[in-house]
């Protein structure tokens, strides 16, 4: 038997043409798909080969040939962001998968349970809080390795407690509605309850956080790639340009500028997406407009 | 209130005793003999091993541990096995460059944070609404780091105003030590600043909704006067939250932005101690930013109960 719940229905096309009518969605979704789309690009097709050195094109500045100019092994700039977009998403994107596969099961466990269940995995959780995030990060790529794979893991173990909070506090004002009891008297375990019920009206929630943590993400992997801890060269990585670029500031500024301005656009166009999202679909931000 | 005071108390306690249990758990597994290490790779395995006893690392784990966390209480860090320092020194002279740097950072953002997310919760919906808070939702997305080679392009390579990094020392006068702490506080503050104006304005516009501002206003005094007196104060619950935790943020997050300066801070140092494999630096540095932080968060905390009568007495 299923229970069907009648939240005030809105339908997919409501939703949707609500959407459309939201500037920082648009913008955000916009920002967001064309970013996707330049890393997908970037596997069939870039301006020039990344891992090709042409010293005698070296830090050459923007011009019709090079939009972005050249770096100090005379590769093309454009070319070098387009494949460190790759990079980036990737370590962000299996990031948040980490902290979400990990974190909504403990934080909706934690809510559903509640007592000393709820309280010990909370005291984990401020536990991990008290580390500061970068720091611990760094510590790990540097303790493990640099390279993309522990970036995403670094990254990934710090997103775990922030979805098991955001669960945890989304499940629990869940579970006192009245289609939960329901579905308690329709004898469902706690388990059963959390995921046909509790989940799908916790999911705008994660969804935001989600885009979040992802921006956040792109952000982190900048910071460790820049320190020299993310992916490796030859693989171009939107932090490591940066690196890369500093010492040669002078005579190469485009070198710094663009893959910074990547980072950014690519950040602001998932946080706009977020606040788009968290817009549309949550009533009270609808209700304060 | 005494109950809610002693609970958070013991759980910060509990924290930290855990934290300090993971920190010490994850340096005992790490590969690398710390003796080995200093002696380098020529010293033969009888040198190696009347070292190791000298720096007590044959004692039984516990033992160790015990001997660790005491002296982390007592300040007493041990030895830098690069620096040859005793660890306290190291970080006293390193917390005179970032604990300024924060500070800085910290109080640049409150000064323009507040003001902007006042005007924007203000004009809520009109166009400085909107253009304040479209830079705010672009600061949010700049990484401090690249902001400040922007800095460090326009205002040392440029400009020539500031030196593009390095630290003079105190030593040298408090005008030019700030000077080279300026470009790494601004590059520092940017974002924050643009988090805690959005806060800022979110928690006032929730306010602005409550009776007893209409009630101010009904009785007849100026909006400004409102906006600052009443709603300001009243708002000031998730901004101070906000605060506590980016001050602890940047005791800790400077990492990059003194790497990007070459400053000789905290960063600095426990970033360079991790590459040398400098355990025991690595180790209390760690410890301090928790106990820091964790501290930070307990301060937080007891303001809200002070602030929050309903606090008080739930138990």
């Amino acid at each position: 038997m299923t229970l069907h719940i009648d939240i005030p229905e809105e339908t997919f096309s409501s939703i949707l043409a609500k959407a459309f009518r939201n500037t920082a969605f648009v913008t955000g979704f916009v920002i967001t798909l064309l970013i996707l789309a330049m890393a997908v690009v970037s596997y069939i097709w870039t301006p020039y080969d990344v891992t090709k050195l042409v010293i005698s094109d070296k830090t050459q500045g923007p011009s019709l040939a090079h939009w972005f100019g050249t770096d100090h092994f005379g590769r093309d700039i454009l070319s070098m962001i387009m494949v460190g977009a790759r990079n980036s998403i990737a370590v962000a994107l299996v990031a948040v998968g980490i902290g979400m596969g990990i974190g909504v099961p403990l934080g909706a466990f934690a809510a559903a349970r509640g007592g000393l269940v709820d309280e010990a995995l909370m005291r984990i959780n401020d536990l991990v809080f008290a580390f500061p995030a970068l720091l611990s990060a760094i510590m790990i790529t540097a303790i493990f390795g640099p390279g993309a794979v522990n970036a995403i893991i670094a990254i990934g173990i710090f997103n775990i407690p922030v979805f098991a909070r955001v669960a945890r506090a989304g499940a629990l004002a869940i579970w006192p509605r009245e289609f939960i009891l329901a579905a308690r008297a329709a004898g469902k375990s706690s388990t059963q309850i959390s995921i046909e019920h509790v989940l799908p009206n916790i999911a705008t929630l994660l969804l935001v956080q989600g885009t979040i943590q992802f921006a956040l993400g792109i952000l982190a992997e900048a910071g460790l790639s820049y320190l020299g801890l993310g992916a490796q060269p030859p693989m171009p990585s939107w932090g490591r340009m940066l690196f890369d670029a500093q010492t040669r500031m002078v005579v190469a500024p485009w070198m710094a500028i663009f893959p910074g301005m990547a980072i950014v656009i690519t950040v602001l166009g998932l946080n706009l997406l977020g606040d788009g999202i968290a817009d549309i679909l949550d009533p009270k931000s609808r209700r304060q407009r | 209130m005494t109950t809610y005071l002693l609970k958070r108390l013991a759980i910060s306690l509990a924290t930290l005793v855990l934290a300090s249990i993971v920190v010490f758990a994850v340096l005992e597994i790490l590969p690398g003999d710390p003796a080995r290490l200093m002696l380098g790779m020529n010293a033969s395995a009888d040198q190696v091993e009347l070292l190791r006893n000298q720096m007590g690392l044959n004692a039984p784990l516990a033992l160790r541990y015990l001997h660790w966390a005491s002296g982390l209480l007592s300040l007493d860090f041990g030895r830098s096995y690069t620096y040859s320092v005793p660890v306290i020194d190291l970080v006293r002279e390193r917390l005179a460059v970032s604990l300024p740097l924060a500070l800085i950072a910290l109080a640049l953002s409150t000064i323009i944070a507040i003001p902007v997310g006042l005007f924007s919760a203000s004009r809520r919906g009109r166009a400085g609404d909107t253009i304040s808070m479209g830079a705010a939702q672009l600061g949010v997305a700049v990484p401090n780091f690249w902001f400040a080679l922007m800095l460090i392009y326009i205002f040392a390579v440029w400009l020539r105003l500031v030196p593009a990094g390095g630290f003079p020392g105190w030593s040298a006068g408090v005008w030019p030590a700030l000077k080279s702490l300026l470009l790494p506080a601004i590059a520092l503050a940017l974002p924050q600043a643009a988090i805690l104006a959005r806060v800022t304005r979110s928690a006032l516009i929730e306010v602005l909704n409550d009776d007893y501002i209409r009630t101010a206003r009904a009785k007849g005094l100026p909006y400004r006067a409102v906006l600052w007196r009443h709603a300001l104060r009243n708002a000031m619950i998730p901004v101070l939250t906000i605060l506590g935790l980016q001050f602890a943020f940047l005791l800790a997050g400077t990492i990059i932005i003194e790497n990007v300066f070459y400053l000789p801070g905290l960063g600095r140092l426990v970033f360079q101690a991790i590459t040398q494999r400098d355990l025991i630096v690595v180790e209390s540095v760690v410890m301090l930013l928790v106990a820091a932080v964790i501290a930070v968060n307990l301060i937080v905390d007891l303001s809200y109960a002070v602030v929050d009568p309903r606090l008080r007495s739930r138990q």
